[in-house]
């Protein structure tokens, strides 16, 4: 469409900032998303430090589940780097296999997440039961759905957005970095999320 | 020469729906919400118009017949506005003007049509994405129209949505309830400006020109950057505030319920353990910002209006520059004096006290810039220099009023009362609106090709800057005998209010005649779009900043060859030039002269 407008630095970095147009761009979105998730955990702080009682997750979570799933998670950014890094050594077979890992690992994440919210249904442990469940659900739940919009960009880049390699590797390269980018901060999220909702005992 | 041709008949390939509805071109993009927060601007304007009706003659029917018939008889019955209507009306026209109306105008209109051309880019730094914040910030708005006509109507609980009341009103599980629904509007309206002000920090970080250094940028542009770093960092904790709400709502949690709470004379059936601060601290850490995304860009506005006309450069740009960045810094530590009155204690009063003292001197630097530049200019008193020049004074007023408020100690007399919306409506409307206007009538040439008249123009600016005082002087007068704002009544059953009564049909008249000076405007804007003057030169203001060195209207990718920048951007008047202005894209003829100038 716009084949006679060329916005520069899309694929190559500007020489006085070092970057490149989406690296930017997402790493603002990042500083975005710390916020929003920054307004969560400072709920949690708020609303604990202002109860009298707080339950101790690790007695009605399953702490070996969200172990597991913190593992998948950790091993999904190593895939992520590898899928990256695999198209830097421009081995684009190499980079399949990692990025369907990468999406795989999200599957698996979902599947097992989805395990633990219908356990705690089953127990009529409901986001109404207190407060600690209304955080609960809601903090794994916002995460959740950035896990799936992370599936959704890693599953687009592994099938039909992988096309771009043809015709512009550089930047199909950029595109799996951004995207890493981003899936590291989503893992990163759950890092602080698995301590502070499973592990830090009650009062 | 060649190139921009190419474009042009590039252009002409695409078909309607790509070119004006779903374009990725900036302009257009920027056009479009213009004309999307102009009508939303105007119709929050009308559900004031309806208030005033009601505080002006409480209990009387309303003298519209087809009006009345048309509202019908839940929200008119008999002609006398209900209760709850006025509410709906209240909380919407807030947030219509505020996150529908100014700021999309300011940042989604203004932004992203003249700051890619002030940059020298050809377009935003992601185009689609652009597309999308637009889409996004239309569906947030039809959300938001869509709850006035669910069962109970729109939200009723002010524009801030304070809990518990915005939690239990209506008491429904259904998305279809106003509050629910203006919560879904707003994660629209949070996720549109999110994507916008990526955009926009991108495109002014790596689209910059050749030669376009950070000193050389014009105000206007540092301004938006300022704002786009506001939007990015104070929305999203809205955001989840947001959508925690609506786990209270519609999942039955208790994040802003505390325990024990009674309403309607029963228990109400929840957890309890949340805090209904908690929500104004999230509130409060947008919303304070939010004044500065409102403000920033007028002064943006203004700024590039008075170096234009007084023909001489900004006094103290560097000053501004340092002063902006100051401000939205500052920005963000100083929301909760908008709670002195919640019982936070005295040691968190005092310090938002503080910080509250310290950024009025960032914005009294700003102010006192833009009037010392006026001295010794040869101004020229065309329409979008009065509105700027209007500015000055009434947002002069509109942060002087403000300081009272920010002293914990005074603002336990003045807190909640017309006085506080007196304060805010002097730094919006004849502050912030007057710019956005003024940048309406300077930009308007390089956008359509045509000026817009200027004897309509005068009548428009002359008209409202009499009936926006004839608004908004006596609130602070109503607020100063401590008349409440949320009355329904305007205060008839308060004997305090009783000798300030007068005021609110001064008020209500007002209002009404300004809609009327609208009217010119709108009048004005169409009539100039087809029958206007023609410009005959591509920079009839002639200035000096590089959306005026593009075609006009700018053809899509907008430069005719990427411009490159050899200085400031306010060279007017520069000795031993043969004209009084001097563009960025222009090289000074002998390379001494630049130094010079540097030096300066």
């Amino acid at each position: 469409m716009s084949a006679a407008i060329k916005i520069p630095y899309n694929s190559t970095e500007r020489p006085d900032t070092g970057l490149y147009n989406a690296k930017l761009g997402v790493w603002l979105f990042l500083a975005s998303e710390v916020m929003l998730f920054g307004a969560l955990f400072s709920t949690y702080v708020l609303l604990r430090t202002g109860a009298d009682t707080w339950e101790h997750g690790a007695e009605f979570l399953n702490v070996p589940l969200a172990f597991t799933n913190t593992m998948v998670l950790i091993f999904s950014s190593v895939t992520m780097v590898m899928s990256w890094a695999s198209l830097k050594m421009k081995n684009f077979g190499k980079y399949k296999l990692y990025m369907g890992l990468t999406f795989l690992c999200g599957v698996a994440f979902l599947v097992i997440k989805s395990f633990e919210y219908a356990a705690k249904f089953e127990h009529h442990l409901l986001p109404s039961t207190s407060t600690f469940m209304a955080l609960y659900f809601t903090m794994t739940g916002l995460h959740g759905l950035h896990v799936i919009g992370g599936m959704i960009v890693n599953g687009y880049l592994w099938g039909p957005g992988s096309k771009m390699w043809q015709t512009d590797p550089e930047r199909f390269t950029n595109r799996v970095e951004v995207a890493g980018l981003y899936w590291h901060f989503v893992d990163l999220v759950w890092i602080f999320l698995f301590p502070t909702l499973y592990l830090l005992p009650g009062k | 020469m060649t190139e921009a041709h190419h474009h042009e008949e590039h252009q002409g390939e695409l078909p309607f729906w790509r070119k004006y509805i779903f374009s990725t071109d900036h302009k257009v993009i920027g056009i479009q919400y213009g004309l999307t927060s102009l009508v939303f601007l105007f119709f929050g304007f009308s559900l004031m118009m309806l208030m005033r009706w009601q505080l002006a003659y409480p209990g009387k029917p309303l003298p519209i017949g087809f009006l009345v018939k048309w509202l019908g008889d839940s929200r008119m019955p008999g002609g006398i506005m209900a209760p709850e209507f006025y509410n709906q009306l209240g909380a919407m026209h807030g947030t219509i003007m505020v996150f529908l109306g100014v700021v999309p105008l300011a940042v989604g209109a203004f932004g992203n049509y003249i700051v890619p051309l002030q940059v020298g880019a050809q377009d935003m730094a992601f185009p689609k994405l652009n597309m999308s914040s637009y889409w996004v910030y239309f569906i947030g708005g039809v959300v938001m129209l869509c709850s006035f006509f669910v069962s109970g109507g729109s939200a009723q609980s002010g524009w801030t949505s304070y809990p518990p009341l915005s939690d239990v009103t209506p008491q429904s599980h259904s998305l279809f309830t106003g509050q629910s629904m203006w919560l879904t509007g707003m994660v629209f309206l949070i996720t549109s400006s999110l994507l916008g002000s990526v955009n926009t920090i991108t495109t002014i970080i790596q689209l910059r020109a050749k030669g376009l250094t950070w000193m050389r940028l014009p105000f206007f542009v540092w301004a938006q950057l300022v704002t786009g770093f506001l939007l990015l960092l104070a929305f999203p904790p809205l955001e989840a505030a947001g959508v925690m709400q609506l786990m209270d709502r519609m999942a039955g949690t208790s994040f802003f319920l505390p325990s024990g709470l009674v309403v309607g004379g029963k228990a109400l059936n929840v957890s309890g353990g949340g805090s209904a601060l908690l929500w104004q601290h999230l509130f409060w850490f947008l919303a304070h910002p939010e004044v500065y995304v409102l403000i920033l860009p007028a002064m943006g506005i203004v700024a590039e209006v008075i170096a234009n006309n007084t023909r001489k450069p900004l006094w103290g740009y560097k000053s501004l520059v340092y002063s902006v960045i100051f401000l939205g810094f500052m920005s963000f530590i100083v929301w909760a004096h908008h709670m002195f009155l919640t019982g936070m204690g005295t040691a968190i009063n005092a310090f938002f006290q503080t910080t509250t003292m310290i950024i009025s001197i960032p914005s009294i630097i700003i102010l006192t810039a833009l009037i010392l530049s006026l001295w010794g200019g040869s101004i020229r008193f065309n329409v979008p220099m009065l509105f700027a020049l209007a500015f000055l004074p009434m947002f002069g007023i509109g942060g002087l009023t403000g300081l009272p408020l920010g002293l914990a100690s005074a603002d336990i007399h003045l807190h909640d009362t017309y006085y506080v919306i007196g304060h805010f409506h002097y730094v919006v409307a004849p502050g912030t609106l007057f710019a956005l206007f003024a940048g309406v009538y300077y930009w308007f040439p390089k956008a359509s090709g045509r000026q817009m008249n200027e004897t309509l123009g005068k009548w428009h600016f002359w008209g409202s800057l009499i009936f926006m005082n004839g608004i908004f002087l006596p609130m602070l007068i109503q607020g100063l005998a401590g008349v409440s704002r949320r009355l329904y009544d305007g205060g008839v059953s308060y004997l305090h209010a009783e000798h300030v009564l007068y005021l609110n049909k001064v008020m209500s008249h007002s209002a009404w005649a300004l809609a009327v000076v609208q009217l010119i405007f709108i009048v004005n804007f169409f009539w100039s779009l087809f029958a206007g003057r023609k410009v005959t030169s591509d920079n009839p203001w002639q200035a000096t900043t590089l959306e005026w060195a593009t075609p006009t209207p700018p053809p899509h990718g907008n430069f005719l060859m990427i411009p490159e920048v050899y200085c400031g951007p306010y060279e007017y008047s520069v000795p031993g030039e043969d004209k009084d202005f001097h563009p960025q894209n222009e090289p000074y003829k002998k390379p001494g002269d630049q130094s010079n100038q540097e030096k300066k």
